[in-house]
C-alpha cells in the first residue's frame, strides 16, 4: 500500500480554483518532487497534506487524501497527531525566537516530553539527522536566530524530525539558500528517505533532477505528469513537461 | 545643466535637514528646560524627612509619604486589574475572532474610551464606584477607575504586537502539532511580549500621573491608606491641590520633581526586568 | 564533503569503465592465443562475447546521460563524462578489432606457416599493454602514463612495419601462401588499429585533464 493516495483532490480559495481533479500516489521511503512554475498550486497541495491550509478561512477542498489508507479528514482524526505524522519545512528558515535546543525541542515538548535527558537525547537525534549536530553541538542554547541561513533551514528540518514523522514535507527549502547549504540539505535528504517518506517542493528543476525517484509536474492546479524521475528528465510523455524542464517556457 | 540638476535636490536637502533638526532640538530644548526647571526647583526640598513624613498641616509641613504610598497603590490595582482584561480581549480580538461586527464594536469601544477627557472617567468613577457600588473613596475606585481609563491603551498596544507577530511562527508551532492555546502561549506570546510591556508602562505613567480622575475616586485626605478601602491622595492631586491653593508652592515643586523621579524610575525598572525576562527566556 | 551522492555516481562509473576495459583486454588476449593455438572455439567464444561489450557501451553512455540530466555537471566533472563518452567508442572498437582478429583467425588453415611467428604476439602484447595503460590513465587521472602510452604507438607501428616486410617476402618466395599472407597482414593491421584506439584514449584522457585535446583548447 501506498503512504499517501490522493483522489480527485479540488481545492479553492474562495471562487478560485487552486487545485484541479488531482490524483496521485505517493510511495513510501522515496524522494517525490512536485514542481512546476510558480502559482501552479504546489504549496497548497503541499499544505494539504497535512491540513495546514486549515488555518485558511477561506479554503476549501474537496476529494479525498488517505494516510497509510485513512482518511485524513475523518472525524477521529486528531490534527495535531495528523501534524506531527505529516511534518513541514518551510520555504524561508523559521527559527522561532529560541534558542536552538528548544526550538528542535518545541515539538517534542508540545506532545507533553518534560525530561530534560529525553528532550537531549531527541535534540541531538535530530540535529545529527539534518547535518547540523557538529556545527552547533558546543552552543545549544544560543538563540537560533544567530544561525546563518542555511543553518537555520537545517535546524527547521531537524526541528521537523524530531517529531519522528513519518512523512516529510518541504516547500522550496533551499530557496534562499547558498550552492554549500544546498548541497547539504540534499545530501541529508539522500539520507532521510531510508526513514521517512519526503516530498518536496524543489527550488528548480535541476534539484529535482538531483535528488528525486519520482516526480510530478504541476501546471495551474493541475498535476500534469506524474512518473519515475528516470522518466520525467529523459522523455517526459507530456509536451508540456518538456518545454518547462528545457527551460522554454515557465 | 548638469550642475544645476545636481544642486537643486542639494539644497532641498539641506533644508528639509534643517527643518526636521530644528524641530526635533526644539522639542527637547522645551522638554529639557520643564524638567530643569521642575527639578531645580524642587530637588532642594527634597529630604529623607521629605520622603518618610506623613504631610501636615495641609501639606504647609511635614512630607508626601502618604501620597506617595496611595499613588503606588491605586497605580498598582489599576495594573492588576487592566492588564489581564486588556491581554486578553487583545489576544482575543488577534487571534480568536474573524473581522466581523463583535470586533468592531470592541475596537470602537475602545478607541472611543481613549479619546474621552480622564475628566468623565473620574465622574463616572465618583457616580458609579463611589456612589452607586457604595465603596466611597477609596484605592479600589479609584483603581477601578483607572483601570477602565488604561484598558484602551493596553489593548491597543497588546493587539498591535501581537499582530506583528511573524504569521509564520503561527504556521510553524501549528505545523509542529500545537494546539491554538499551545501555539498563541508558547509562540505568539513570547515575541509579543515587549510590545505588550510597553504598553502596560506607559499606561504605569499614565496612572501616577493622572489627576483629574483619581481626585473624584481616591479622595483628597492625607492619612496614610492603610487598605484598599482607604481613602487617600495621589501625588499628582496632592501638587495640584498645594499649587492651586497656594498652600505651599515649595512642596508643590517637591512633589512635582518626586514625580518625575518616580515615572523615571518605573520605566527603567519596568524595561530592565522585561530585558532581562526576555534573555532569560531565550537562553532557557 | 559535498555532492557525496554525485561522487558515487562517478566512482561507479569508473568501476565500469574498467571494467569493460578489462574486458576487451581479454578479448584481444584470447583472440591472440587463438591465433596461436588456432583454437576455432575460442574464436566462437570471443565473437559472441563482442555482444557483451556492446551492452557495456551502451550501459555507459546511459549512465553518463543521466549524470549529465541529473547532476549538471560542469568543469573537470563534465570533462570527465564527456571523455568516458569518447572513450567507450573507442573501447568499443577495440572490441570489435579483437572479434574481427578471430574471424581472421577461423579462415586461416588448421596448421598455418604464421602460427609461430613471434612477431604477431608481441605485437599484440604492445597494444594491449597500451590498451590497458590508457584506461588506468583515465581512471587515475594521470597524464603522464597517457603520454607514454601514446609514445609507445611508435614501437607497435614499427612491428607493423616488420611483419609487412615479412609479407612481402613471403609473396616473393611462396605466391601459394598468398591468400593466407594477406590475412596474416589483416590481423597486423587490426593490432596496429587497436593501438590507435589506445592513442585515442589517450588524448581523451589528457582533455579530461587540461580541456586540451589535440593541441587546441576546446572546453
Amino acid at each position: 500500500m501506498n503512504k499517501i493516495s490522493i483522489e480527485r483532490l479540488n481545492f479553492f480559495y474562495k471562487d478560485k480554483q487552486v487545485i484541479r481533479d488531482l490524483s496521485l500516489e505517493i510511495e513510501a521511503n522515496k524522494i517525490l518532487s512536485v514542481f512546476g512554475p510558480s502559482n501552479s498550486g504546489i504549496t497548497t497541495f503541499l499544505r494539504s497534506l497535512n491540513r495546514l491550509y486549515d488555518l485558511v478561512p477561506e479554503a476549501r477542498m474537496e476529494g479525498l487524501i488517505l494516510l497509510d489508507g485513512k482518511d485524513i479528514h475523518a472525524k477521529d482524526v486528531s490534527l495535531t497527531e495528523l501534524r506531527r505524522r505529516v511534518g513541514m519545512v518551510f520555504d524561508v528558515p523559521t527559527p522561532l525566537p529560541l534558542s536552538i535546543f528548544d526550538n528542535v525541542a518545541y515539538g517534542p515538548r508540545l506532545g507533553g516530553v518534560k525530561s530534560r535527558a529525553k528532550l537531549m537525547e531527541t535534540v541531538e537525534e535530530a540535529l545529527r539527522m539534518a547535518a547540523l549536530w557538529d556545527e552547533v553541538q558546543n552552543r545549544l542554547d544560543i538563540p537560533a536566530m544567530s544561525l546563518s541561513g542555511g543553518q537555520q533551514q537545517r535546524l527547521c528540518v531537524a526541528r521537523v524530525l524530531a517529531l519522528k514523522p513519518e512523512v516529510v514535507l518541504l516547500d522550496r527549502p533551499c530557496s534562499g539558500l547558498d550552492p554549500i547549504s544546498t548541497a547539504k540539505i540534499e545530501e541529508s535528504l539522500c539520507e532521510l528517505k531510508k526513514r521517512f517518506t519526503i516530498v518536496i517542493a524543489p527550488h528548480n528543476v535541476q534539484q529535482a533532477g538531483r535528488i528525486s525517484d519520482r516526480a510530478a509536474f504541476m501546471l495551474s492546479g493541475e498535476l500534469v505528469e506524474e512518473d519515475s524521475a528516470q522518466m520525467i528528465f529523459s522523455n517526459p510523455k507530456n509536451s508540456r513537461t518538456n518545454d518547462y524542464i528545457t527551460g522554454r517556457f515557465g | 545643466m548638469d550642475k544645476n540638476m545636481k544642486a537643486k535636490p542639494r539644497i532641498g536637502d539641506k533644508a528639509a535637514k534643517a527643518v526636521i533638526w530644528t524641530a526635533a532640538l526644539l522639542v527637547i530644548a522645551v522638554l529639557v528646560c520643564i524638567i530643569l526647571y521642575v527639578l531645580a526647583k524642587g530637588l532642594p526640598v527634597i529630604s529623607w524627612s521629605f520622603l518618610t513624613e506623613v504631610p501636615r498641616n495641609m501639606g504647609r509641613e511635614g512630607g508626601v509619604a502618604s501620597t506617595i504610598v496611595s499613588t503606588l497603590l491605586v497605580t498598582f490595582t489599576a495594573i492588576v486589574i487592566a492588564t489581564p482584561l486588556g491581554i486578553g480581549t487583545a489576544f482575543y480580538l488577534a487571534e480568536y475572532t474573524k473581522e466581523g461586527i463583535i470586533t468592531r464594536i470592541i475596537r470602537f469601544s475602545a478607541e472611543s474610551l481613549a479619546g474621552i477627557p480622564s475628566i468623565v472617567y473620574g465622574l463616572f468613577g465618583f457616580v458609579f464606584f463611589v456612589e452607586i457600588l457604595g465603596m466611597g473613596w477609596s484605592v479600589l475606585s479609584g483603581g477601578l477607575t483607572l483601570a477602565i481609563m488604561i484598558l484602551p491603551t493596553v489593548i491597543r498596544t497588546s493587539e498591535e504586537a501581537i499582530i506583528t507577530v511573524p504569521k509564520s511562527y503561527r504556521e510553524v508551532s501549528f505545523s509542529l502539532g500545537g494546539t491554538k492555546w499551545q501555539t498563541i502561549f508558547r509562540a505568539v506570546f513570547p515575541s509579543a511580549i515587549r510590545g505588550i510591556t510597553n504598553g502596560v508602562i506607559l499606561s504605569v505613567g499614565r496612572c501616577v500621573a493622572e489627576t483629574a480622575a483619581v481626585y473624584l475616586t481616591l479622595g483628597s485626605t492625607l492619612r496614610m491608606p492603610t487598605s484598599l478601602f482607604s481613602p487617600g491622595r495621589s501625588m499628582a492631586v496632592h501638587f495640584y491641590l498645594l499649587a492651586s491653593e497656594d498652600i505651599s508652592m515649595e512642596n508643590a515643586y517637591g512633589t512635582a520633581a518626586l514625580l518625575i523621579i518616580l515615572i523615571f524610575l518605573i520605566n527603567v525598572v519596568a524595561n530592565t526586568a522585561v530585558n532581562r525576562m526576555i534573555a532569560k527566556n531565550a537562553k532557557r | 564533503m559535498l555532492r557525496i551522492n554525485f561522487e558515487n555516481k562517478l566512482k561507479e562509473l569508473h568501476a565500469e569503465i574498467i571494467g569493460m576495459g578489462s574486458f576487451v583486454e581479454t578479448a584481444i588476449n584470447d583472440s591472440i592465443r587463438a591465433f596461436k593455438t588456432n583454437d576455432i572455439g575460442l574464436c566462437k567464444e570471443i565473437i559472441e562475447n563482442d555482444q557483451v561489450v556492446d551492452e557495456m557501451e551502451k550501459n555507459i553512455e546511459s549512465k553518463c546521460l543521466w549524470l549529465i540530466a541529473r547532476e549538471q555537471p560542469i568543469a573537470s566533472d563534465l570533462r570527465q563524462i564527456t571523455t568516458a563518452l569518447k572513450i567507450i567508442t573507442d573501447m568499443e572498437r577495440i572490441g570489435d578489432h579483437a572479434s574481427d582478429i578471430s574471424e581472421l583467425v577461423m579462415r586461416l588453415p588448421g596448421k598455418n606457416s604464421f602460427a609461430d611467428s613471434i612477431h604477431i604476439p608481441q605485437m599484440a602484447a604492445n597494444a594491449m599493454e597500451m590498451v590497458k595503460n590508457a584506461i588506468t590513465a583515465y581512471v587515475t587521472f594521470n597524464l603522464e602514463l597517457a603520454k607514454k602510452t601514446e609514445a609507445q604507438d611508435d614501437v607497435v607501428d614499427d612491428y607493423f612495419n616488420l611483419i609487412k616486410q615479412e609479407i612481402a617476402d613471403v609473396f616473393k618466395s611462396q605466391p601459394q601462401n598468398m591468400d593466407n599472407a594477406i590475412d596474416y597482414l589483416l590481423i597486423a593491421k587490426y593490432l596496429e588499429r587497436i593501438a590507435d584506439h589506445a592513442v585515442n584514449i589517450c588524448e581523451w584522457v589528457r582533455f579530461s585533464q587540461t580541456g586540451e585535446h589535440k593541441n587546441t583548447q576546446i572546453f
